[in-house]
């Protein structure tokens, strides 16, 4: 047995070590879930997100126009070569991008809520499933939110680094405290996890020095509402998704 | 103590042990890392076509953009 052990390519032993049927599962059922609520937050966003951005950008190009800087599109407001960077024409072609994006988010996030609950022995239902959507929705969203709304475009925020590191930030202290405060089963843990849930709003995310926005504040607001409702619906169908495709528990050897 | 039962519930946790890891854990962390590279590229990565590819989708799902 050793002897034959020995003679197996360590990549090949690798892949034995690995349940590659359930490996497939979580993977297919995030595929079709993602696909299916990628395309439905793509038409809930028609709804007022898009609308709403659109109409930002309409006062962004006026202020970029009076201040003789080009409209924000890339990276580095200084690079002069932003202005012939690809970007999606209006219209179809960027609707079909932006759904494209939507699927790629969906099915990423549909692979985490796969991946977390595998750790949980999977979603197994429906009804699950939208408690562990509901709960990518407060990650994910909710949490975020509270410290940086979505912003439509001209919005003058904080360093772009900053909100990257506040946002992740959120992002993992919010889902170790969630998974702490639901499943561990001592009063300390569960202590810690709400102490986590907490934290990044104490710190506080990072803000501009001035507030300075070329939308007004009523479109602003609208947006926050308007992508609250859109990604909540969102969430909930990846997550309902996820649990009937993934129904089945996975295979464990008796 | 040393019936052969035991011995037999002993060789099964281990064997279970190894299980966890093979069934869940595994598939569980690589199914993460790749649900973490699609989010990176959808969400994060700051090349300028991906960028204005994905602007309308990071505005809406609230992630810090440009």
């Amino acid at each position: 047995m050793l002897r034959m052990m020995a003679v197996i390519p360590p990549v090949f032993r690798v892949i034995d070590m690995l349940n590659l049927s359930n490996l497939r599962m979580i993977a297919v059922s995030a595929l079709w879930s993602g696909l299916w609520a990628g395309l439905l937050l793509t038409a809930a966003q028609s709804v007022q997100v898009i609308p709403t951005l659109l109409q930002a950008e309409v006062y962004e190009e006026k202020a970029a126009i009076a201040n003789h800087m080009p409209a924000d599109s890339g990276i580095d407001q200084t690079n002069q070569q932003e202005e012939e960077v690809w970007q999606p024409r209006n219209g179809w072609e960027r609707t079909f991008f932006t759904a494209l994006a939507n699927v790629s988010l969906g099915v990423g996030f549909a692979l985490l809520l796969g991946a977390a609950s595998a750790f949980r022995g999977g979603i197994g239902n429906w009804r699950n499933g939208l408690l562990w959507g509901l709960a990518g929705y407060a990650i994910f969203f909710a949490a975020p939110s509270l410290g940086l709304p979505p912003e439509v475009p001209g919005v003058e925020a904080a360093d772009l680094k900053d909100r990257q590191v506040w946002w992740l930030m959120t992002v993992f202290d919010t889902a170790i405290g969630l998974w702490l405060l639901v499943f561990s089963k001592t009063g300390l843990n569960k202590l810690f996890g709400a102490l986590l849930l907490v934290s990044p709003h104490l710190i506080g995310a990072p803000q501009p020095d001035m507030h300075n926005s070329a939308a007004p504040v009523e479109l602003e607001n609208t947006f926050i509402v308007a992508t609250a409702a859109a990604n909540a619906l969102f969430w909930l169908a990846l997550g309902g998704l996820m649990g009937l495709f993934s129904r089945k528990d996975l295979e464990f050897k008796e | 103590m040393s019936s052969a039962p035991f011995l037999i519930d002993n060789a099964d946790a281990q064997s279970s042990r190894s299980d966890v890891l093979k069934d869940r854990i595994l598939p569980a962390l690589l199914a993460g890392a790749l649900g973490l590279a699609l989010l990176y590229g959808a969400g994060f990565a700051e090349t300028a076509q991906l960028h204005n590819a994905a602007h309308d989708g990071r505005h809406s799902a609230g992630f810090p953009c440009h």
